[in-house]
């Protein structure tokens, strides 16, 4: 096993287990915190496969910016603690739904790869300027229509928390 | 060497955190953060793929779903605060306005 093997295997580690922690936790707060960390593992499993441009903007948009608004959204509504008022009766089931989402892609990725040929992802320093002449080149309609819906996600945001005027 | 499957394991299970979550949480914010959870899964994905076929695609289609996601929570949470204003509780399973 390499260096980099024995990282992801920590970092997928760390990911998965604050993940569970994340849906089971009883107290929000908590939540938005394990949220900060699998997106740091996530972040670092990116560093891992090269992918340094991704793995910063994962740090500075998510943790930095997503996280701040989650907590800013605990903090404006009231945040409930304990197991009864986070959770619904569902819980069965939903236990139930998420196994059997993983039981059923672990069955498709198991069939689609052997594990012996499977292909091996080498450390590769990716040019983050490839990345933007790509994004430049080939995709710039997408680029566009994305920029035109975090415009419209902004206005709409803005247009719904404002307060409504006395009439 | 690490190889594909791996990364696709790791991704199917955030996956089903998310899912999980989603089905099981009543507090609102909490299921936009399984959500973002899901998101998360898929841009694993789509960079582990980029990585192992050497191709820059995945990492800009990436980046798109960063935006998406930056976009989601602005709008959620608006509606979230917005619900909490009327209605006093963010639980999901409480809002039954467009329900006959």
């Amino acid at each position: 096993m390499s260096a980099q093997e024995y990282a992801f295997l920590v970092l997928a580690f760390v990911g998965c287990v604050s993940a569970v922690r994340l849906v089971t936790t009883k107290n929000v707060v908590h939540g938005a915190l394990y949220l900060v960390l699998t997106l740091l593992a996530v972040g670092g499993v990116y560093l891992i496969l090269g992918a340094e441009f991704i793995a910063w903007v994962q740090i500075l948009i998510y943790v930095g910016a997503i996280v701040i608004l989650f907590l800013f959204g605990l903090m404006l509504t009231k945040a409930p603690i304990g197991r009864d008022t986070l959770d619904n009766q569902q819980r069965l089931v939903a236990a139930l739904v998420g196994f059997g989402v993983f039981a059923g892609l672990a069955f498709l990725i198991q069939g689609a790869f052997e594990w012996a040929d499977a292909p091996d992802i080498a450390l590769v320093h990716t040019d983050t300027g490839a990345i933007g002449s790509s994004l430049f080149s080939s995709y710039v309609l997408p680029f566009e229509a994305i920029s035109f819906l975090l415009l419209a996600a902004l206005i709409g945001a803005v247009v719904l928390a404002r307060k409504d005027e006395p009439r | 060497m690490i190889r594909l499957p791996m990364i696709l394991f790791f991704s199917a299970f955030l996956f089903s955190c998310g899912v999980y979550g989603v089905l099981a949480r009543r507090n609102a914010v909490m299921v936009l953060m399984s959500i973002e959870l899901m998101l998360n899964a898929v841009n694993v994905n789509l960079v582990g793929f980029g990585a192992a076929l050497h191709d820059i695609t995945g990492q800009v289609f990436a980046l798109f779903i960063v935006a998406v996601a930056a976009a989601e929570v602005g709008i959620g949470l608006a509606i979230v605060i917005l619900l909490f204003r009327s209605r006093g509780s963010i639980n999901v399973d409480e809002v039954n306005l467009l329900k006959w």
